[in-house]
């Protein structure tokens, strides 16, 4: 179980590290610890599993990724796994998950592809499919982000 | 904003690579060979272009508690703009796409609970008057990365 503090912490973390030369000083200064005591809790977080890692989130359509589709693929639930776990190595999928249907969605593999025309996010569905031998799949091309943000853990 | 050679190898160094010690960005600065300001100054300004959304902790959700599902709504072409406010209203709904599809609105759900996932799809069910939802829970997770390798861009 988490501790307040570690919750605090989190939220802390989760709203981004201060820009200074010595970040984790600051953000101890608003839980009453030290610097040494901020890393300490901070590591322990991470040995955990709770914190995957510090890192930076980007904004990818501004980075030259400007074509995305989520590619979904009707697999039979015996070859799932195996269908999975193969077209997840494929460098250009970043999410690849396996999903409920729904009723009039028979669709239960999902792989995200980000490349820089529909041109090339096609081709390389196509490329997928004849590697797993699955003829039943759709892309869905994002045409607007809505909303991108990043959770807000604890927040009631 | 245009980013030049080093501004893609900080950013790669940034995704993957943050260290965990009393002065990060003087031991990335080494690894670029820049002074520390410098890279405090390169990272200001792409935050500013808001070409990094965050920097911060990345968690694994599972592991706090929470779990994810996807959901797809059929919204009609003139309601978008009135049905995404009430959507992205949740603070659990942390991405929201329009796709090309009869079901072309996907957002995804964050909550502690199975339950709290049907409150806030009924809560926006009724308040949109749209009833055809999908809630697709995820079963396996073969793959999930969120880094993008800058060099070829």
């Amino acid at each position: 179980m988490l501790t307040e503090l570690e919750k605090n912490i989190i939220k802390a973390l989760q709203a981004g590290l201060p820009l200074v030369s010595r970040p984790f000083a600051q953000l101890g200064l608003q839980f009453g610890l030290a610097e040494e005591e901020m890393l300490n809790k901070v590591n322990e977080l991470k040995q955990k599993g709770y914190l995957r890692r510090i890192g930076a989130a980007l904004r990818h359509q501004r980075v030259g990724y400007v074509a995305n589709a989520m590619v979904v693929w009707r697999v039979p639930e015996d070859r799932a796994k195996e269908v999975g776990e193969k077209l997840a190595q494929h460098p250009e999928v970043t999410h690849c998950y396996q999903r409920k249907t729904g009723k009039h969605w028979p669709y239960n593999l999902y792989t995200m592809i980000h490349k820089q025309t529909r041109e090339e996010c096609k081709a390389l569905a196509e490329e997928m499919a004849r590697s797993v031998g699955v003829a039943d799949y759709r892309l869905l091309f994002s045409t607007r982000e809505l909303k991108k943000s990043s959770m807000t853990y604890f927040a009631d | 904003m245009k980013l030049d050679a080093l501004d893609k190898k900080l950013l790669n160094l940034v995704q993957t690579d943050f260290p965990i010690v009393s002065r990060p960005y003087k031991e990335l600065a080494e690894k670029l060979n820049i002074t520390e300001e410098e890279v405090l100054s390169r990272l200001k300004r792409l935050m500013d272009a808001d070409i990094i959304r965050r920097l911060g902790g990345i968690f694994d959700s599972r592991k706090l508690g929470y779990r994810g599902t996807l959901c797809a709504m059929k919204v009609p072409a003139d309601r978008v703009d009135e049905v995404a406010a009430v959507v992205n209203s949740y603070p659990g709904i942390t991405h929201n796409y329009l796709r090309e599809h009869e079901y072309n609105m996907w957002f995804t759900i964050l909550a502690d609970s199975p339950q709290k996932v049907e409150k806030i799809l009924q809560e926006i069910s009724t308040e949109t008057g749209i009833t055809d939802i999908l809630n697709l829970p995820a079963e396996r997770f073969f793959k999930v990365m969120v880094n993008f390798e800058l060099n070829g861009v």
